[in-house]
């Protein structure tokens, strides 16, 4: 069964999206991730899209739902490259990611999570 | 009227056909010369229908069309099931309705993306959703 790579990166997980995920990867994947966070303590997860060429709104969801499981478990997410005729189709299809928090890349992505970790506000809740 | 170049037909019966439909419609969208925005929203559109034609119609399939209309480029899919049907397309049409686990978002969102949309659907024959999009 194949699965995505789940990479750690100091106190951050990282997952990189590959070109047309099957929807049983992509639901793999929750319970993949939520076992990392749980097992190695991290406080943040980094998704990136750069290599996806379109996300549906099964995908969409997938991610929004990765993100609201993280935050349960005190680790925030970060959605980082999507492509400008994904988002512009995104917004279209009526799917706008909310409490979804996205970066341009991943070194943008980190830093962001880093911020957001040293502000010591990631118990307030949004 | 339009003149069809090409066409084809391939089946919807499994997650793996959903990944191949997006690449055949991929294909077409490039071959009819649509910019990178308009492949975008078309592959999007089918992903969204082929997996409703999956999920909710229990499989079928995607027959695809090449379109010529004078010096305009276009591409016209169906996605045809032998599924329940469904019973109220008005509402089936209303942003966030689902009726199975979804955001309710795979048929209105997938009109918003395209030129033409068509749902035809008889309860216990099954459904047929046309969209055709343009260079």
């Amino acid at each position: 069964m194949d699965r995505i790579p789940i990479l750690r990166m100091g106190r951050f997980l990282l997952v990189t999206l590959q070109v047309d995920m099957h929807d049983q990867l992509a639901l793999r994947l929750q319970d993949d991730l939520t076992n990392a966070i749980q097992a190695k303590g991290a406080k943040g997860v980094l998704i990136d899209i750069s290599a996806l060429e379109m996300v549906d709104s099964f995908m969409g969801r997938m991610i929004a739902d990765i993100s609201g499981m993280a935050r349960i478990l005190d680790a925030r997410t970060v959605l980082v490259g999507m492509q400008p005729a994904v988002a512009i189709t995104l917004v279209e299809l009526g799917l706008s990611l909310p409490g979804v928090d996205t970066a341009l890349n991943v070194e943008r992505g980190m830093r962001l999570l880093e911020r957001v970790l040293s502000d010591g506000d990631d118990h307030r809740p949004r | 009227m339009a003149t069809i170049t090409a066409r084809g037909e391939q089946p919807l019966r499994n997650e793996h056909d959903i990944v191949l439909c997006r690449q055949t419609v991929r294909h077409l969208a490039k071959e009819a010369g649509f910019s990178l925005v308009d492949q975008t929203k078309f592959v999007t559109a089918a992903s969204e229908l082929a997996r409703n034609a999956l999920i909710y119609g229990g499989g079928g399939e995607l027959k695809w069309e090449s379109l010529l209309d004078g010096i305009r480029r276009g591409v016209r899919l169906s996605f045809e099931d032998h599924g329940p049907g469904i019973p109220d397309l008005e509402k089936a049409l209303t942003d966030g309705w689902s009726s199975g686990t979804g955001l309710g978002l795979g048929l209105t969102g997938a009109r918003r993306l395209v030129n033409e949309f068509e749902l035809h659907s008889t309860v216990g024959v099954g459904t047929r959703v046309m969209i055709a999009r343009w260079k």
